[in-house]
């Protein structure tokens, strides 16, 4: 009796330590890009693209120093920051206001508005890009930041699904209880179901904030031609797009850029993780 | 349910349920074709009560009532609800300018798409020749859509109007009382806080997703592309001609490579979309499992090294990767350098191998994504059902098959599908990566797209390069039936998963 109890203890540990190597070897793999993009952007020497070696032969920060000083990396930088933080609280407000209604309240166009939204999901958006860029030139904003935000948060109302899903988590009998004593929908919505929605209002904060540090699509169109109003991502693109620049050593730029993008929205995902996952466990799924 | 249903593993199950749909198909569809009849029915009566009350409004109305048919809101003023009166009769002097002014220019053309484009003269002065631009297709095209926009808007107000009037009339006259204007306000924060919380969204909506939806449908039934461009030149309506020459029944050789194209790149789509949404499905919950396991250590360190790729913005990381992995990036380079291959290895210039790559760098960068999600799910599944699955003897990777699978694609399958539309349409992976690349030849002619090109990345270089806008928004408008043939497959099999077996 010892004896098995001894063994299928072995056997545990034995698992647990192929576990451990599994999680290592893993773990390796999803880093090693990262650090190979952080020890190329301190490479020092102007190689082409035919560097057959990793460890800079010369450490240093000039990579860095020519982003800010010899690039529109800055621009671009604070053009997707304005965006971003515009676009998060846009976004946000609609998808709230657009979810909390299709979740609470009762009105007679709810069910086919939801079925619209999701079948207007299903339009690959690009196609409507030629119609939005000419409505945007009437107005006399393509090529101009206002446009892309207008872009961006215009269709928000279509993510509602998940913040819906959360809401719909959320007992009734809380709003109930509030609606005999007298108050409002209104006042339901901004004193009892908002303060309840804290994962739910960071998970969509984030990733409206996330969103148009990646998208390329849409600001590439909207910006052809204007380099002082690219985002980071049509910037950055547009670097790799150029051969001659990356024969001339822009490939190390580039990371360096990189390392700067990603450093300040890691943090904050690191940050928020714990929201974000109630948010989107709450969310997405049927418990 | 049959006993042999519920012995079957979830890949038959699926498998089941999925010929079962087809199965169904003939006879849902004689259903929705019977139940037409009294569909017609039902919006026949609801289309003539719209008359009957307009009728009835006309004739039961006092003079307040049947002069508000043409000044909007005029009954409503006289009854004291100024608010809405107002509102309606500003409502209507704006569409009444709006019309005038500028929705009848576009709406008249609109049967032609315009006549004169540009007329070049010499500047007598100077001599320069001088382009004076007329009718824009383009323009009149998206005016005229808006224009009807707002005319359904209008006709849509104005039957409320009626409505409205004489209701006001019928209330004073049972000497009810009339809501006022204070009335009104406070509704906004209650009964109709709907209309408040909706109405910017919608608008957004509209103007920025429904117009230009519409647009694009009808741009597929004109011939817009890189000889007709506007302004200096017209495009016309052709009817059905770049449906045909889409799925190559067109009289040119253009066509033949466009439905050898379109075939290729939606096979490929469908395959990419659905590799790409189950790999990172089944491995990130596998990882979940893993670092959710009793007795392992650092469980937040695993998850937050995982989790770093999630924040790091995409195209970071997809650019990066297209550049280590190119033919002369650095991976090669240091194979090369150290002996191991003796040329380049065509990562992402060989199709079959770039199809396999794009596969696998997207693992690299869904897992993490699938894995957060998972494990607060995981835990939710109680333990005794793993430990009465022990006692009976089964091992891990049968209590995965039949326990944490099933309960996984129970609860998520709403995720998996918004996953796997996205994935139909992921552009980012595909465009910064590879680009689409390598080029797609069909037998030696060059068809415009890659090996690795989905329906969207397409798209996007008919449009962007190649000006081809009749024959994108054909294939646009293909896209959207498949995509949403596909999901409504995939909703009606989670659907029938939560009803019939509903877990604990």
């Amino acid at each position: 009796m010892k004896m098995k109890y001894r063994s299928k203890k072995g056997a545990e540990r034995a698992s647990l330590v192929a576990i451990h190597a599994i999680l290592i070897i893993i773990s390796v793999i999803w880093l090693i890009p990262f650090l190979l993009m952080i020890i190329l952007s301190f490479r020092g020497e102007t190689v082409g693209t035919s560097a057959d070696y990793i460890f800079p032969k010369q450490w240093s920060f000039n990579n860095y120093i020519k982003l800010f000083t010899e690039t529109k990396f800055l621009r671009w930088y604070g053009n997707t920051l304005l965006v971003s933080v515009a676009v998060t609280i846009f976004q946000t407000i609609i998808i709230l206001a657009t979810s909390y209604a299709l979740s609470r309240l009762r009105f007679k166009m709810r069910k086919p508005l939801m079925n619209v939204m999701l079948v207007l999901g299903m339009f690959p958006g690009f196609l409507s890009m030629t119609a939005v860029y000419f409505v945007l030139k009437e107005i006399n904003l393509t090529q101009n930041l206002l446009g892309l935000i207008l872009v961006y948060s215009a269709s928000s109302a279509m993510q509602y699904y998940i913040c819906k899903g959360f809401f719909d988590t959320i007992s009734k009998s809380l709003d109930e209880a509030a609606r005999i004593d007298g108050a409002s929908r209104h006042t339901v919505f901004i004193k009892i179901i908002l303060p309840l929605a804290k994962p739910i209002i960071i998970y969509t904060v984030l990733s409206a904030f996330i969103a148009p540090w990646g998208e390329y699509m849409f600001s590439s169109f909207i910006m052809l031609g204007d380099p002082d109003q690219f985002t980071v991502a049509v910037g950055m693109k547009s670097w790799l797009d150029n051969s001659s620049l990356m024969s001339d050593g822009y490939f190390a730029v580039f990371c360096a850029a990189a390392v700067v993008v990603s450093i300040p929205i890691t943090a904050l995902f690191i940050w928020l993780q714990r929201y974000y996952v109630e948010g989107i466990t709450g969310g997405s799924v049927k418990g | 349910m049959n006993l042999e249903y519920l012995k079957m593993s979830p890949l038959e199950k699926f498998w089941y349920n999925f010929k079962g749909f087809f199965k169904r198909l003939p006879s849902a569809f004689a259903a929705f074709f019977k139940a037409i009849p009294k569909k017609l029915k039902k919006f026949w009566l609801a289309f003539v009560g719209i008359f009957v009350n307009i009728g009835a409004a006309a004739k039961e109305g006092d003079w307040k009532t049947r002069t508000s048919f043409a000044v909007m809101g005029f009954g409503l003023i006289c009854r004291k609800q100024f608010l809405r009166g107002i509102l309606y009769l500003f409502f209507e002097v704006l569409f009444v300018l709006y019309m005038v002014f500028f929705g009848w220019k576009y709406l008249a053309k609109m049967g032609s798409l315009g006549e004169v484009a540009v007329v070049t003269g010499k500047d007598p002065l100077t001599g320069i020749t001088t382009y004076t631009y007329y009718d824009n297709s383009l323009l009149i095209l998206l005016y005229s859509l808006l224009t009807l926009f707002v005319i359904a808007a209008f006709v849509y107000m104005w039957y409320h109007n009626v409505k409205g009037n004489y209701l006001s009339q019928q209330f004073q006259e049972a000497r009810l009382h009339l809501p006022s204007v204070k009335d009104d306000i406070h509704s906004y924060a209650d009964e109709n806080y709907y209309k408040t919380l909706l109405s910017i969204p919608m608008l957004g909506l509209v103007i920025f997703t429904i117009l230009p939806i519409f647009f694009m449908v009808f741009i597929a039934f004109t011939n817009y592309d890189k000889a007709h461009m506007p302004p200096s030149e017209l495009f016309q309506w052709v009817g059905f001609e770049n449906f045909v020459n889409v799925l190559g029944g067109g009289i040119s050789a253009n066509s033949k490579v466009f439905a050898f194209t379109f075939t290729e790149v939606l096979l490929w789509t469908v395959v990419w979309a659905f590799f790409a949404t189950f790999s990172n499905y089944i491995l990130g919950m596998i990882v979940a499992i893993l670092i959710n396991k009793k007795g392992v250590r650092c469980k937040k360190l695993w998850r937050t090294i995982l989790v770093m790729t999630i924040a790091i913005p995409q195209f970071v990381s997809l650019m990066f990767m297209s550049q280590l992995l190119a033919d002369q990036g650095l991976l090669n380079n240091l194979m090369l350098k150290w002996g191991w291959i003796d040329k380049p290895i065509p990562f992402l210039t060989d199709g079959t191998l770039a199809r396999v790559m794009i596969i696998i760098i997207n693992m690299w960068i869904g897992i993490p994504y699938t894995m957060l999600i998972c494990t607060g799910i995981l835990m939710n599944i109680p333990q005794d059902l793993y430990e009465s699955a022990r006692m009976d003897g089964a091992g891990p990777i049968r209590a995965y098959m039949k326990i944490t699978l099933p309960y996984m694609l129970h609860v998520t399958a709403p995720y998996l599908i918004t996953q796997f539309i996205g994935n139909l349409n992921n552009f980012n992976v595909i465009f910064l990566l590879s680009g689409g690349n390598p080029p797609l030849d069909m037998s030696g002619v060059p068809t415009g797209a890659g090996k690795t090109d989905l329906l969207i990345t397409w798209l996007y270089k008919l449009t962007v390069t190649e000006s081809q806008y009749g024959v994108a928004s054909v294939i646009g408008i293909f896209t959207f039936v498949i995509v949403a043939v596909l999901s409504l497959i995939l909703y009606n099999r989670s659907k029938s998963v939560k009803n019939e077996e509903e877990f604990m």
